[in-house]
């Protein structure tokens, strides 16, 4: 049975991670969302790397493990990226979403392979398969596709078929 | 010297390619390079059905076919809000280890062979043979089962299935003694294992390692009894941890699971509750092939389903299991409609595979051989 999602930030403040960010910038969280037993966490774009910094050293519940980094492509809404991150805190055994909204025209966002080096292999992915640019990862080159390919295969404009 | 470890190598488990930057024997920088299996597995997804993608997520992480279809089938179970009937929860529980049992029997014997040890690999693919032929009773299907669908399991096991399980579940662990007994105590396996890669707690946890290579170093995680899934929490069993983070200890770890999948297995047979094998949910879940030969509203959502999907209700998902190497996720976006709006797949080899610089890097080559077999990786999941 489907119960219905809370969205408002007021009914979810209470929550550890929402209060960690709150209290350091309320300005960082855009919104929040807890659907279907689980929190997701609308993160501003320039408040993103040290807000992941920020709960992963949290005393509390510290999200110390990066499970994945990946993007969904809205196209054609505006912002068209949602580049999503799931952290997982071994400790707490509790899992929390972040999510960064782009713009369709030179998206770009911080890496966060400062903070968890995991995040190495997955940013690298996401630049190959969608385009989002990654300022301050160490080797941003493309994983999956040939060094030379053109375009960027996930994207919702790119034909299942491909062109080759 | 720059040397590469082409794609095409028996050591490197599947189509990886890793450049070795060497200074004589010794590693000064690696580099794994993926991408040879890409197939675009995520893009094809949001072109099916929910229930056309259950086959494809089978043939990514290919030597356990039955914890993929898990993965995807509880995420898209929960953005449905649909209720597994117990039964096929055992059901799900008791294949699923069995899988377990069936990819470390890989590994094992692949990472054995690398290593130099060939009767281990024989030995291995004996067991293995044994639980193939019971997917094949049950499913159809040796490998590639797709018996887990959204809402249940696809099939009734045929009425001698469970004697078959016992039968191999009281065999099994002599044979994993078999194993133990040529390697653990072998002193050219200790000398090729013991002290080689290893790994630290922090920085398997930094670099996103999870699986017997979080645990081969101290960490105790282990997402079946930590978050448990699909009926887990009714089942007793260890989970092996062992302090040392080289490749022994992963070796250790590995074969300490292999004895509890099967005890695990036992529990399921001892305590399977009786009842339906799927959801009762019409509008999903395919209705008996009696009743939709006989019944009008069964041939109509038959129709339905097979030809225009199901709507799930808009929303998102990020669901973990265990895998035999990892924590593989299945993050599922819905849009509404019967596609899927995005389908991502957490590869738990992926970020495994970040391990094998600070693994390797100033040791021999023979030692990567050993590092990249410890780790287990399938380059199916990691390319998807």
């Amino acid at each position: 049975m489907l119960t219905p999602a809370i969205t408002d930030l007021e009914q979810l403040k209470e929550h550890p991670a929402v209060a960690r960010l709150r209290s350091w910038n309320p300005a960082a969280v855009e919104a929040a969302k807890f659907d279907r037993d689980e929190l997701s966490i609308y993160v501003g774009r320039s408040s993103l790397r040290e807000a992941c910094a920020l709960l992963r050293d949290d005393v509390t519940c510290p999200f110390n493990f990066l499970s994945d980094v990946t993007c969904v492509d809205w196209h054609p809404q505006e912002p068209r990226f949602e580049v999503v991150y799931q952290l997982l805190s071994i400790s707490r055994k509790e899992r929390v979403r972040l999510k960064v909204r782009l713009s369709g025209d030179n998206p770009a966002v911080e890496s966060v392979t400062s903070v968890w080096p995991a995040a190495n292999f997955f940013e690298r992915e996401v630049f190959d398969l969608f385009g989002i640019r990654f300022t301050g990862h160490p080797y941003l080159r493309r994983i999956q596709m040939p060094e030379n390919w053109e375009g960027y295969p996930l994207r919702k404009d790119y034909p299942v078929e491909g062109y080759r | 010297m720059i040397l590469n470890m082409g794609p095409q190598h028996p050591s490197t488990h599947g189509v990886l390619r890793v450049i070795l930057e060497i200074d004589g024997e010794t590693i000064v920088r690696i580099m794994p390079d993926i991408g040879y299996l890409h197939t675009g597995i995520e893009k094809t997804c949001e072109a099916k059905f929910y229930q056309q993608v259950v086959p494809l997520t089978d043939r990514i992480d290919y030597l356990c076919p039955l914890t993929n279809n898990l993965c995807y089938a509880l995420a898209v179970e929960k953005l449905l809000g649909l209720e597994i009937p117990p039964k096929a929860q055992w059901l799900r529980v008791m294949m699923n280890e069995l899988t377990r049992i069936n990819s470390h029997l890989v590994w094992l014997g692949t990472h054995a062979l690398d290593i130099g040890a060939m009767t281990v690999f024989l030995y291995c693919f004996r067991e293995r043979e044994d639980i193939l032929r019971l997917f094949e009773a049950i499913s159809g299907q040796r490998m590639m089962t797709s018996y887990f669908r959204i809402g249940g399991v696809a099939l009734e096991p045929p009425l001698d299935f469970f004697d078959r399980v016992r039968d191999f579940a009281d065999r099994f662990p002599s044979k994993v003694d078999e194993y133990e007994n040529l390697l653990t105590g072998n002193p050219i396996w200790g000398m090729r294992t013991k002290g080689v890669a290893r790994i630290s707690a922090e920085d398997a946890i930094a670099l996103g390692a999870s699986g017997p290579t979080l645990r081969g170093s101290g960490v105790d995680f282990d997402l079946r009894r930590d978050m448990p899934y699909s009926g887990y929490e009714n089942f007793k069993f260890r989970v092996p941890v062992s302090q040392d983070g080289d490749v022994f200890a992963r070796y250790l770890c590995r074969v300490q699971e292999l004895r509890e999948s099967i005890a695990i297995v036992q529990q399921a047979l001892a305590g399977m509750p009786e009842g339906p094998i799927k959801a009762d949910a019409p509008k999903v879940v395919l209705p008996d092939r009696e009743k939709m030969k006989t019944q009008m509203e069964a041939l109509i959502f038959h129709f339905k389903i097979i030809t225009e999907g199901f709507a799930v209700p808009a929303g998102e998902v990020y669901q973990a299991v265990e895998s035999p190497r990892g924590e593989m996720g299945y993050y599922v976006v819905s849009d509404g409609t019967a596609k899927p709006y995005r389908v991502h797949m957490r590869s738990a080899c992926l970020a495994n595979l970040q391990l094998l610089p600070k693994m390797c890097e100033g040791k021999l080559i023979a030692d990567v051989v050993a590092a990249i077999g410890s780790i287990d990786i399938v380059l199916g999941e990691i390319d998807r």
